[in-house]
């Protein structure tokens, strides 16, 4: 009894030793990264990352999880790089500095836009909505669809006599981030009320994660309305609207009115944070903006390193490529310039 | 303590640590926690607990609304669980042929370890269109002018939460409370029958009250468990910091709100908060637990 | 009490039992359906991408779980490398060791520690190891996993140890065998099919865990190396992606929970046949 009780116990003993050697392998010639943060980029991104590694023995390892994620991750060390919508204010950054001993530098990557979208099945037309509109609905003031101040934009369009479902993001989400701040823009009751954030105390309406999340909410729940970055309209073939921007006119986001936007904006500051919602302009789409991906500037490890700045000197040139496929907007090439000028400064 | 020779002394000092290693790793949680929350506590103090305004942005947080959708949707679980789960114990217990008794048992035994998130990915695609297409409309029917059925209805609610909750935790139930049924004494039985009692009336008046703390028991187990269910919760609760009255209405629970904010809660007063929140989770449930020990311990001196 | 049957009385009796079998059926209904949806409906979503892919960026279809089942063993196996032989020391002290007042301390304490929901268990994980590490890793989530199996390990080995008969300790230390020998060459494989099968039982429910994963072991697109790296799993990965709106996702979700819940249901079973053919003095 002892001696089969004992063989038996070695052999496992022996065979588990190995398993948990052969996993326990460093390493071999794959350097992974991990990077974290917003869900806005995230398609781009994935296809970028699964691009790159497939090209050399860079794996970048990226999750979704939202900007405020991927700002907290890059706070406290836990990833190699964040991503984020909403870029860092002065004060995140002096705080940062401090508890790092070192800047965390900001690279803008692609252009977006934030839609809003909905789910009315009896509505076959492109609705448009003005920015009192966006304000009233997300306020909690304008509850029905067929409230005359949508009516009255929309001549014509049989608008249904049901509730508005609103949706939010519940997490922090640079997107959201992108919507606040437009609506801070365009309506005082706003900003004075709820304010610009990634995170905020909503009014009004159910919390999604993720920008898939608000996509699934959009595509199950009849009447909702919300706000989602333009790929994820497309691609899971969400009706979104027109919204009139400074010049009065009604703007559909896509590639053009993108990069109109981005246009507006004449003298880009050197640390690349710019908000360029409700932009003036022809033709620009108000609630576009950039992304960035937030990069310390100081990496120890110098494979990490090489590998992060190889991967940043690729996407913002070659690429550019395919961000277009993907609804994208290229990034301007006088931004590319001096961002190749900052990726020389991670060290 | 015998004589300690040769090996023992080992095998002694390594049970030993492991038992120690135990403690210092349940006292490494309870300081963490409380470390944590430090910034919250010294902040908001009870106040935490009581207020219902949660703003990341402001920096204002408080406890009411995730205590309010925990305690309504284990409330709601429990008021479903425990009346079919007793029932079905009972005839389980009482009325079913042996070998289809302890089929059926097994089968339910079974069905409690099935994953929280597999019950999250029913409760998404299954439960809340059934309850939205079928359940919903009659209750708003028959029931709509009670305050807790008023209001939209948009599928993720504390009534889908609530549901989803009692699935999971009537089969604690039944199962417990079965062997606790079954291990009552047949005399007991016996005799009342033979005084002329109907079947009902000798389970209802003696065996019932006699399988009581055990039942209970298993009542206290589902709470315990009910509150501190995550991902089905989160997946079907709507994830809405707001208290309201009605059960229609997204709500928002403890483990819910943790697993959602966590990740990204950056700044002492955030992840304090939240992880304040998780002490307090943590505080139920030893509540729960302690008061359960009570219930029968009182029972037990009661009953001899 | 009326010793004549009264009708009314023999009515209430008919309708209560009658309502028993009704609550049962439902109770049985509900149940058997519920799980019934998940097999047919899981099993139909199963493809050989399924098992042999990797995640492909969203928009692609084609993609598989391949990584998330490695690493779901991964995470699993190392928390039972370190649940595991904590839980089983600590009983053993419990149940041949200890004396009343370091026992009662002891078990209140893994009550409590069986008490932590487990969200909170994560929060603690990655304040204790993802945080001082700067890594999501398959080391803190198996942490996580494995600090939430200690409590069973723990109940289960002192619970099948002192069912063990004292006469057959007494026999062993009669023959001079020493408190050690006699507990491991006596006690121990006495015992052995209620520990394996509480062993299993205890794998079984963390295999399921997703809370204490979501900020410790976090996620991969890619195969993991070693252990300091984060790592997918099956439970995250059906969580992300029940919440996507996808459909090819959604059917990789219902593939995953079938996989998952197969698993766990075979591990249940088997451990339960194993106790129900054990040693007859253990047979519960």
């Amino acid at each position: 009894m002892n001696d089969k009780f004992r063989g038996g116990f070695r052999v496992k003993l022996a065979r588990f030793a190995m398993a948990a050697a052969v996993a326990a392998l460093p390493a071999v010639a794959q350097t992974q990264l991990t990077g974290a943060g917003a869900t806005f980029p995230a398609p781009i991104y994935q296809r970028w990352f699964s691009e790159y590694a497939s090209k050399g023995s860079v794996q970048i390892n990226y999750q979704p999880i939202g900007s405020g994620g991927g700002i907290k991750g890059v706070n406290e060390g836990t990833v190699d790089f964040g991503a984020s919508d909403m870029p860092l204010d002065a004060k995140a950054l002096q705080s940062f500095k401090e508890k790092h001993g070192f800047d965390l530098l900001m690279f803008p990557t692609v252009l977006g836009a934030a839609v809003p979208s909905y789910n009315l099945p009896g509505v076959s037309t492109e609705l448009k909505f003005t920015p009192e509109v966006l304000a009233g609905i997300y306020l909690g003031k304008i509850k029905m669809w067929n409230d005359p101040q949508i009516a009255a934009a929309n001549k014509g369009v049989n608008l249904p006599a049901d509730k508005i479902v609103v949706v939010h993001r519940s997490e922090g989400s640079g997107t959201t981030f992108c919507w606040t701040d437009y609506l801070s823009k365009i309506s005082p009751e706003w900003l004075s009320k709820v304010g610009r954030n990634a995170s905020v105390d909503w009014p009004t309406g159910l919390g999604a994660k993720g920008n898939d999340g608000v996509a699934g909410l959009l595509k199950q729940q009849k009447g909702a309305f919300g706000y989602v970055e333009l790929i994820y309209a497309i691609s899971n073939h969400l009706p979104y609207g027109m919204v009139q921007n400074k010049a009065g006119q009604f703007v559909k986001a896509d590639l053009a009115s993108v990069a109109a936007a981005a246009a507006s904006v004449k003298d880009f500051p050197a640390n690349f944070v710019v908000s360029i919602t409700d932009a003036p302009g022809n033709g620009a789409y108000p609630i576009s903006t950039y992304t960035w991906l937030l990069i310390p500037s100081k990496i120890e490890d110098a494979k990490k390193r090489d590998a992060l700045k190889g991967f940043l000197n690729w996407a913002i040139t070659a690429g550019q490529n395919d961000v277009e496929s993907l609804d994208y907007a290229r990034l301007p090439k006088s931004v590319v310039s001096a961002e190749q000028k900052q990726t020389a400064k991670i060290m | 303590m015998d004589r300690l020779r040769g090996g023992d002394e080992v095998v002694y000092l390594i049970t030993f640590t492991c038992a120690v290693t135990i403690l210092v790793v349940v006292g490494l949680i309870v300081f963490e926690l409380w470390a944590n929350s430090q910034p919250t506590v010294k902040t908001f103090g009870w106040h935490f607990l009581t207020s219902s305004t949660w703003n990341p942005n402001g920096d204002k947080f408080g406890a009411l609304p995730f205590v309010y959708g925990t305690c309504v949707t284990s409330a709601l679980a429990l008021l479903i669980a425990i009346p079919l789960g007793v029932a079905s114990a009972v005839f389980l217990s009482e009325m079913a042929p042996p070998k289809i008794s302890n089929i059926l048992t097994f089968l339910i035994e079974l069905l409690a370890a099935v994953p929280s998130v597999i019950y999250g990915l029913l409760g998404i695609f299954v439960l809340v269109p059934l309850i939205r297409d079928y359940l919903v409309p009659v209750l708003v029917k028959v029931f709509g002018f009670l305050p807790i059925f008023q209001g939209e209805f948009y599928g993720v609610s504390l009534l889908s939460a609530g549901l989803v909750l009692s699935i999971m935790v009537v089969p604690f139930i039944i199962s417990v409370s079965r062997e606790v049924l079954l291990a009552v004494p047949v005399e007991q039985r016996e005799a009342a029958l033979a005084l002329g009692a109907t079947k009902w009336e000798s389970t209802w008046q003696i065996v019932l009250p006699n399988a009581s703390t055990g039942i209970i028991g298993s009542v206290f187990l589902a709470l315990a468990r009910a509150l501190g269910e995550t991902m089905a919760v989160t997946m079907v609760i709507g994830n809405t910091p707001k208290i309201t009255a009605s059960l229609l209405s997204p709500g928002y629970s403890i483990a819910a709100v943790i697993a959602n904010e966590f990740a990204e809660a950056s700044g002492s007063l955030y992840i304090s908060s939240l992880i304040f929140l998780g002490l307090v989770l943590f505080g139920l449930t030893i509540i729960i637990n302690g008061a359960a020990r009570i219930l029968i311990l009182t029972m037990q001196e009661k009953h001899g | 009490m009326d010793l004549r049957v009264s009708p009314s009385r023999k009515i209430t009796n008919v309708v209560m039992l009658s309502l028993s079998g009704v609550c049962t059926v439902l109770v049985i209904g509900v149940l058997f359906f519920v799980l019934g949806y998940l097999f047919v409906h899981g099993f139909r979503s199963l493809n050989l991408n399924f098992f042999t892919h990797l995640p492909k960026a969203s928009g692609e279809t084609g993609g598989g779980m391949a990584n998330a089942i490695v690493g779901s063993a991964k995470v699993l196996l190392l928390a039972t490398c370190i649940g595991v032989p904590i839980g089983f020391f600590a009983g053993v002290y419990l149940a041949e060791y200890s004396g009343k007042a370091m026992a009662f301390t002891i078990r209140y304490v893994v009550d409590l520690l069986n008490g932590v929901p487990s969200i909170v268990i994560g929060i603690v994980a990655y304040a204790l190891v993802v945080r001082p590490m700067k890594h999501f890793s398959a080391l803190a989530g198996g942490v996580a996993l494995g600090i939430m199996m200690i409590p069973i390990a723990v109940r289960t080995t002192e619970e099948f140890l002192r069912a063990v008969p004292n006469s057959m300790r007494e026999g062993a230390m009669a023959l001079g065998a020493t408190r050690a020998k006699t507990i491991f060459s006596v006690v121990v494989p006495a015992a052995i099919s209620g520990l394996i099968s509480g062993m299993m039982l205890n794998l079984a429910r963390v295999a399921g865990e997703t809370a204490p994963l979501l900020f410790t072991a976090l996620g991969n697109m890619f195969w993991s190396r070693g252990w300091l790296q984060p790592i997918a799993t099956l439970p995250v990965m059906i969580y992300n992606y029940a919440i996507a709106p996808e459909e090819d996702l959604h059917q990789q979700a219902w593939a995953a929970g079938f996989v998952l819940l197969a698993l766990v249901l075979a591990i249940n079973v088997t451990a339960r046949l194993i106790i129900s053919r054990g040693p007859a003095s253990l047979r519960r």
